[in-house]
């Protein structure tokens, strides 16, 4: 995802010179020929994550399109109040960009898994909240960010799911459907949706017929995919990488619950409100913490014959 | 920049407007108002090329109040320099108002940076001023920041940042009245020796009397190839002398006579 992403950063930095990426020290190596080619559109703040946030404040203020990038939790939960007063508030032009959505960096421990940041930029109004699960999600969605000009939220992560041919199915709000179904509907966002996949080809076998979207955008959230969902497969199962409180389950439930689409049956898949801190990689994890695609059928084939 | 402006005046006027305020909406800080009034007036009145007609012209410098809980001090000056009428401010603090008691942006032309919590307004001046050189323009960036508000650690992130890039066109003024939230600066955590820390961040720095008009513009025109920080030595609350110098103002408001006596004193001033 994250090639993916500045694959897509350096061709918008040769059309426009006001696109900036700001990096809080990270980034070994991946950055070389963005920065050697628009050296006045690249900026290492250093081991600074508030600075970062402030300053692309100040040079979204001054009419740049500002990118800033670092890894975990870094460039989000350690900056979140300049994140909330400078560039939601003011409502500005800044891309926040994370690395190493959920468990990416299984084995480098706790801190840094980024695990409640859906759940936390959820919750900041005027930001926009995405974590795509394919590669052509993310360059899509890396273009369509820049050109909202809103502040927003790209979460990336080292694994990824299998996505769409075409760039032209995707849309910024707009699930993506993975896979046509009837039983049940699977919602995800991330990597971790090819947990999902794996899951739906196993269950296939049974005879289950699950539909699968990805909700690359959890905020704002596409209700009318719920609806169709629910109205057209009768159940919702959600996963994510992120702690089961306040992300993209949470999104859905609150949507379903107040819009009076309620699903026959409902079930959410996420970290259990807690910490991690056995070793592990990414997919070892999942595991742990039951997210992977055992669990996912497990879950299923409890809700499906009842 | 504003022609035949009487800086004392202007000074003045700042301090009536924030003990009318505070009196009216019953809120903190007039303390911490009356300590800047002096470097708002010299700013706004001798050095911003700013426009009250056009609050968002292009070409603009830049000012930040970045300890924003002295807000009602840069609500009063732009009503006075005509960014939106004067009888406005009554609203401050006030149920359904746009003038909150820590200062924002929105609805209020002439206020570029909403702040309140403490050590945000030096970073996003790196910002803008770092925008500005790669442009190649010519505007300044001036931030306020309080003597307490640098016990934040995001301060010194931008000090560091603001030096190694080398930010000619950013001006950093601070308010060293020496009085913070619940005691002296010294007792509570100790700035000093200040003027050599912002040296060695690699600023230049220049320590003046922060009531002292023609110090204030006179440090404001230096001319640095380095970030230039003004450490402004002040009087928390002067201009009343049962404020001066006493942290009690720094939450209270004036009320009856209090307010009669300050109001005497700062006209009879």
């Amino acid at each position: 995802m994250r090639d993916a992403f500045i694959e897509e950063l350096t061709d918008i930095a040769a059309e426009d010179p006001n696109l900036i990426l700001i990096t809080g020290d990270l980034g070994f190596g991946v950055f070389d020929d963005f920065s050697k080619n628009f050296p006045n559109q690249f900026l290492n703040v250093g081991v600074a994550e508030q600075n970062m946030t402030m300053v692309a404040a100040g040079m979204a203020m001054e009419g740049k399109k500002v990118f800033t990038y670092s890894i975990g939790n870094f460039p989000t939960l350690r900056c979140l109040e300049q994140i909330r007063n400078d560039i939601c508030y003011h409502d500005l032009n800044v891309t926040i960009v994370s690395i190493g959505g959920g468990f990416s960096y299984g084995q480098l421990g706790m801190s840094h898994h980024a695990t409640e940041d859906l759940s936390i930029m959820r919750a900041l109004p005027n930001l926009l909240v995405t974590a795509p699960s394919s590669i052509l999600e993310v360059k899509r969605l890396t273009q369509e960010l820049y050109e909202s000009s809103c502040p927003s939220y790209l979460r990336l992560d080292k694994s990824h799911a299998k996505g769409p041919k075409k760039a032209s199915s995707i849309q910024l709000g707009k699930a993506l459907k993975i896979r046509e179904g009837k039983d049940l509907t699977i919602i995800s966002c991330g990597g971790i949706l090819h947990e999902a996949i794996k899951a739906a080809d196993l269950l296939e076998k049974e005879g289950f017929d699950l539909r699968i979207l990805s909700m690359h955008t959890i905020k704002p959230l596409d209700h009318y995919s719920i609806d169709e969902a629910v109205k057209e497969t009768g159940g919702i199962i959600t996963l994510e990488e992120n702690n089961i409180l306040g992300g993209l389950g949470s999104a859905v439930a609150e949507y379903c619950l107040t819009s009076n689409q309620i699903p026959n049956f409902f079930h959410r898949i996420g970290i259990k409100d807690e910490y991690s801190s056995v070793v592990g990689d990414q997919n070892f994890l999942r595991d742990y913490y039951k997210l992977g695609s055992f669990e996912i059928v497990r879950a299923i084939k409890s809700l499906l014959q009842k | 920049m504003f022609k035949n402006i009487d800086t004392s005046e202007l000074a003045k006027r700042i301090r009536l407007h924030a003990i009318n305020m505070t009196m009216l909406g019953g809120s903190s800080h007039v303390g911490s108002v009356l300590s800047m009034a002096d470097i708002l007036a010299v700013l706004y009145g001798k050095i911003l090329k700013i426009n009250p007609k056009d609050s968002n012209w292009k070409d603009r410098d830049k000012f930040i109040l970045s300890k924003g809980h002295a807000g009602a001090g840069v609500y009063a000056v732009l009503a006075e320099l005509g960014f939106f009428p004067v009888d406005l401010l009554k609203n401050h603090y006030k149920n359904g108002s746009i003038f909150s008691g820590h200062v924002s942006h929105r609805g209020v032309p002439g206020v570029e940076l909403s702040t309140g919590s403490l050590g945000h307004g030096l970073g996003v001046a790196c910002g803008l001023a770092y925008a500005s050189k790669l442009d190649r323009k010519e505007k300044k960036v001036y931030v306020l920041l309080s003597d307490g508000e640098c016990d934040e650690g995001s301060n010194w992130e931008a000090i560091l940042f603001s030096s190694h890039h080398k930010l000619k066109n950013l001006v950093a003024i601070v308010d060293y009245n020496k009085i913070q939230s619940l005691a002296s600066v010294e007792e509570t955590l100790n700035l000093e020796p200040f003027v050599e820390k912002w040296e060695a961040f690699g600023w230049k720095v220049i320590d003046i009397d922060g009531h002292n008009h023609q110090e204030i513009e006179k440090a404001l025109m230096v001319n640095s190839e380095k970030p230039k920080c003004i450490i402004c030595n002040t009087i928390k609350g002067k201009g009343v002398s049962f404020m001066e110098n006493n942290v009690l103002w720094h939450y209270r408001s004036p009320k009856g006579e209090e307010y009669e006596r300050a109001v005497k004193e700062l006209n009879n001033a």
